[in-house]
């Protein structure tokens, strides 16, 4: 098939599916009790230098509990899946923990502004990038689950998006159309929160699934971060509701407000203020690191910040206010 | 008596107008929202809104943070995924997609990646995200942006989202489906659309009080200004009634 145009940027994993298969061919099918904590997931799946994908949509069912725990471990030279990533990605800038970054949405946090950190981080030019959109990243991933080294998309055409990225463009064999292909990606390692999980790994979400399902089955490794853990019989009786099954889920930790200050949808909103008190403090470089060391790195886990930011009292508003309690 | 408003309320106004009854159309958070909430309201209660996260035809409680939050699918149709509203948008079910930007040129493509150097920018923004496929795939794109020299440029220094590109059969060239592209513009000044044969942005309405000057003036290039130029007719009585008391009562957008 000829390749009638490309982009200039690098395609950071290698998209190829027999690779891929042989890591799967020996990836364990046991069920069995995969439970730890965020420290020691992180210790064992997401070495420096691996590439991470982060599910939910930025500030929404985001796994913020590991990703503090990337911070405090000082996790370096990652590669990083920015696709619709906003709060879980200024955290990881703050902690200038990846080098190697295929974007489709960074820095913002949509309505709420940009983070002038996160915006120092990519402007010091220290980040190898490569563009994309957001479509194009749950095509990659959707091509990768489907055991194909790449996705077809009819979007990214004559722009500098395509041009700036890693994809080409091919001609259809059957009707002569022009489209972008975009290569399939298997991250080393995604983190999913979900609202229950079972000790193996089986996961109900509630409400839309961005791309997880498709990145739940790119990603060699996976870690589930689940609100509540139930028993097995919970997803035996309604198998229907499994949207992760448990061979895909390498690690399983418990993880309840798992995603403060972020929306849990049908649990708690998203705490605005605070999330505007990282906007806020991120424009002075120098409060930005008192604020992180008081936050993040002088606490030995996620309780702590949560009772630092106002602990169950501050939860139960956020749940008052995603119930819609008042109205 | 016309009823007093701001430049927000004008814009919101303006385009919920532009949203015809039984469509579809694929929103970001912010005014667009509040555009899509509104025309549901008064001239469009068949309209169907789509969020790219997953979310369809919400019953909207509330304004959106996010065009992925639990709003965005409470009491909704579905909540599904981002491939699900794609591809949906990608074989061509999506009438009006609802984009900003923080440049834009004559042809109507949208700068939201970079300014300056792209290894070493003097301003990095987000980037695509969902805009550069909502652009390729729905017939109609509506971008919503306040009208400023800065912004109005001959030339997006870096193209995210397609408009008509460099001009008229540029989209097809580049396989783009046909038929699809920009259609209006509306900024506090005015509300623009594009030429049919130039693919040029033209002035089509200038709201009450504005000069066609002043339109001209905080535009970066030549825009094509007709002989005829209509008024945009001011808020009614009954779009501020229902935009203030029931679509934004926190004043979350038009308190901007």
């Amino acid at each position: 098939m000829d390749v009638l145009e490309q982009g200039v940027n690098p395609v950071f994993m290698d998209p190829d599916p027999d690779k891929a298969r042989e890591f799967f061919a020996k990836k364990s099918r046991a069920m069995t009790d995969k439970r730890m904590t965020e420290k020691e997931a992180v210790e064992k799946f997401i070495p420096d230098g691996s590439y991470l994908g982060i599910g939910g949509f930025g500030a929404i069912r985001i796994p913020t509990a590991v990703i503090h725990e990337i911070l405090r471990a000082r996790r370096k030279n990652l590669g990083f899946f920015g696709h619709t990533s906003t709060h879980d990605f200024q955290l990881l800038c703050a902690g200038h923990c990846f080098k190697r970054l295929d974007v489709a949405y960074i820095v913002g946090l949509e309505a709420r502004g940009l983070s002038p950190n996160a915006r120092r981080y990519m402007e010091s030019g220290e980040v190898e990038v490569c563009e994309w959109t957001n479509y194009a990243l749950a095509v990659r991933l959707k091509a990768a689950a489907e055991g194909v080294s790449f996705g077809i998309i009819r979007s990214m055409l004559g722009t500098d998006t395509f041009k700036m990225s890693g994809a080409k463009v091919i001609e259809c064999p059957f009707t002569g159309k022009k489209y972008a292909a975009v290569p399939a990606i298997w991250p080393d390692v995604a983190v999913i929160h979900v609202h229950e999980a079972d000790i193996y790994g089986n996961c109900h979400i509630r409400g839309i699934t961005v791309a997880d399902l498709e990145l739940a089955r790119a990603a060699k490794h996976l870690i589930i971060t689940a609100e509540r853990l139930v028993g097995n019989l919970e997803i035996r009786i309604r198998p229907t509701r499994t949207v992760i099954p448990y061979y895909l889920v390498d690690a399983v930790v418990e993880s309840p407000f798992g995603s403060y200050p972020g929306n849990m949808p049908y649990m708690y909103y998203s705490d605005e203020a605070h999330l505007n008190q990282w906007l806020e403090v991120e424009k002075d470089p120098a409060e930005f690191e008192k604020f992180l060391e008081k936050y993040i790195y002088g606490v030995s886990c996620f309780e702590e910040y949560l009772e630092l930011c106002g602990g169950l009292r501050k939860l139960k508003e956020l749940q008052a206010l995603e119930m819609l309690v008042d109205k | 008596m016309i009823p007093e408003y701001n430049t927000m309320e004008m814009m919101i106004c303006a385009a919920a107008r532009n949203l015809e009854d039984g469509k579809t159309v694929a929103v970001g958070t912010g005014a667009p929202c509040a555009a899509a909430m509104l025309a549901q309201k008064t001239v469009s209660p068949n309209l169907v809104i789509l969020f790219e996260a997953g979310g369809l035809a919400p019953t909207l409680p509330r304004m959106p943070i996010s065009v992925g939050d639990s709003r965005t699918f409470f009491r909704g149709l579905a909540a599904s995924g981002m491939i699900e509203t794609m591809t949906t948008a990608a074989r061509g079910m999506v009438d009006y997609a609802f984009l900003g930007g923080a440049q834009i040129d004559k042809y109507g493509n949208i700068n939201s990646t970079v300014v300056g150097d792209y290894y070493k920018p003097k301003v990095r923004f987000p980037g695509s995200g969902g805009a550069n496929d909502l652009g390729s795939f729905c017939w109609r794109t509506i971008i919503m942006t306040p009208h400023a020299k800065s912004r109005f440029v001959e030339k997006v220094s870096f193209n995210t989202t397609p408009g008509y590109l460099t001009g008229p059969g540029a989209r097809e060239e580049a396989g783009l489906p046909p038929g699809s592209g920009p259609y209006k513009i509306i900024t506090d000044l005015a509300v623009l659309g594009f030429d049919e044969q130039s693919k040029i942005m033209m002035i089509e309405s200038v709201h009450p009080g504005v000069e066609v000057d002043k339109v001209r003036e905080n535009t970066g290039f030549d825009i094509i200004v007709p002989d005829f130029i209509k008024k945009t007719p001011p808020p009614s009585d009954t779009e501020l009634k229902i935009l203030r008391g029931e679509v934004d009562p926190l004043r979350l957008i038009i308190g901007r």
